[in-house]
């Protein structure tokens, strides 16, 4: 293996079955179960794994959910603010710690 | 009344006919060659006819617009394919031999035929289900102006074109300016009773996905569309069918163009399902092109695949013989992967 990711390894994802197939069924079960259209479209759910995606920052994943994006009727607009709700979600979840550190400011310096 | 001037057809262009740039592609000979070349096993079902029950009619490619992904390889330039009042006719004559509830009539935009107007009425005549496949923006040209009071007085079933329920992708696929020229449409056709429910007023909207991708969840996307054209634009509709693109024509210009062909057919090979193979359109459809030519779908004929009696000789209209073409083979190719990917692909829609 001469990188650590290849696009072809997305059509090979089935073969983590080998080895544990009954995990890997049981896995792959839940998955399908996961995306099929319920009280979210299959639109919401594409965007909404199109968001984790770029937060988990997975290459296959921003692959295989840009396409399901669009082909489940989203477009680039409704794409990009998607991303931008887990931007935003990223960044705050590392400004809201500030309060922490608010509070070790203000116990440790005179006021 | 003649075939309307085409320098005063105003519709959005998002590109121009491979014909009127003398493009390679312009030949089916060398479509069918493209496909060969890349590598996708030939399509191998063999299909047998069933009974007609949409007798299908392409009165021409002339077209108001040239959209980037049209398998008609229709626009404004396109005059000399113009079905004539002699094979109309013959069209009636041999409609008048088949057990078909349903005449779905396409193009090109087809409203600017002539004789439609005329093709309309005899079939609403017969009793007839009516089907006019529009493009939406052509009922904003002149002589098209009259035809949702004109199409709602006579119950013509009315399937739109129309990619996605917002403007980005709708413009990118047919050029800009269709999206809210398609909107004014949507208006016109609400306000003389489409689109409500009433089943005699049908309005009816195709989605072919803007891209080298297959088209999604059908009932998914009919209640966002639904929601959202009404909820941003006030109008309404009663059914959302998907169609996939099919890899001919000006679509198939576009795949090798963007390097996405061989990904495409992939895609399409990848994703066969044999429980479409039973519903497929051509079992049940009878496609006849402007010169009385006639074939097994609306496909076949942009790639000049001729529906053939079991003899080898061609069909054509004015020797219509419907006990002969029901002993025919369906004509396949490769760009068949189209009708049999996912949930399937018909001029009605998924089939699976």
């Amino acid at each position: 293996m001469d990188a650590y990711y290849r696009p072809q390894h997305l059509a090979k994802f089935g073969t983590i079955g080998e080895g544990n197939q009954k995990l890997a069924d049981k896995f792959f079960d839940y998955y399908a179960e996961v995306f099929k259209a319920g009280a979210l479209s299959a639109r919401e759910k594409a965007l909404i794994a199109l968001a984790v995606s770029h937060t988990v920052q997975c290459p296959y994943c921003i692959d295989a959910y840009s396409k399901e994006s669009l082909q489940q009727g989203a477009d680039l607009e409704q794409m990009t603010e998607a991303l931008h709700v887990a931007a935003a979600i990223r960044g705050g979840a590392s400004l809201i710690h500030g309060v922490q550190m608010l509070e070790h400011v203000h116990k440790q310096v005179m006021a | 009344m003649g075939a309307p001037e085409t320098d005063k057809l105003i519709g959005p262009r998002a590109t121009t006919s491979l014909v009127s740039r003398a493009a390679p592609l312009a030949s089916a000979a060398r479509q069918l060659q493209v496909l060969e070349r890349t590598g996708v096993a030939p399509f191998k079902a063999t299909l047998r006819p069933a009974a007609v029950e949409i007798f299908q009619i392409n009165v021409g490619k002339l077209c108001n617009m040239t959209c980037r992904h049209c398998h008609v390889d229709a626009g404004p330039d396109r005059t000399a394919e113009m079905m004539s009042r002699e094979t109309v006719e013959l069209c009636l004559a041999a409609l008048d031999r088949t057990a078909a509830a349903t005449v779905d009539i396409t193009g090109g935009a087809p409203e600017l035929n002539p004789h439609f107007r005329y093709l309309v009425e005899q079939c609403v005549r017969r009793g007839k289900r009516v089907i006019d496949r529009c493009n939406l923006t052509v009922l904003l040209t002149g002589p098209c102006r009259d035809l949702p009071a004109w199409f709602a007085e006579r119950g013509v079933e009315i399937v739109c074109s129309l990619p996605h329920y917002r403007k980005r992708n709708t413009d990118l696929q047919r050029g800009d300016g269709t999206f809210e020229k398609s909107i004014e449409a949507l208006e016109r056709l609400n306000a003389v009773g489409y689109g409500q429910g009433n089943p005699r007023l049908r309005l009816t909207l195709m989605h072919n996905p803007a891209g080298a991708y297959l088209a999604g969840d059908r009932a998914s996307m009919e209640r966002e569309w639904k929601q959202g054209l009404k909820d941003n634009y006030g109008v309404s509709f009663d059914a959302l069918i998907a169609l996939n693109n099919m890899p001919i024509s000006r679509f198939l210009e576009w795949l090798e163009a963007s390097g996405n062909l061989h990904a495409y057919m992939e895609t399409l090979v990848n994703a066969y399902n044999p429980a479409t193979v039973a519903g497929l359109m051509c079992r049940n459809t009878l496609s006849v092109g402007w010169d009385g030519r006639l074939y097994d779908c609306d496909f076949n004929q942009m790639l000049e695949l001729d529906a053939r009696y079991a003899d080898g000789e061609r069909a054509h209209i004015r020797d219509f013989d419907p006990a002969r073409l029901a002993a025919r083979s369906i004509v396949t190719a490769r760009h068949c992967f189209g009708c049999t990917a996912g949930a399937g692909s018909s001029c009605g829609g998924a089939i699976a």
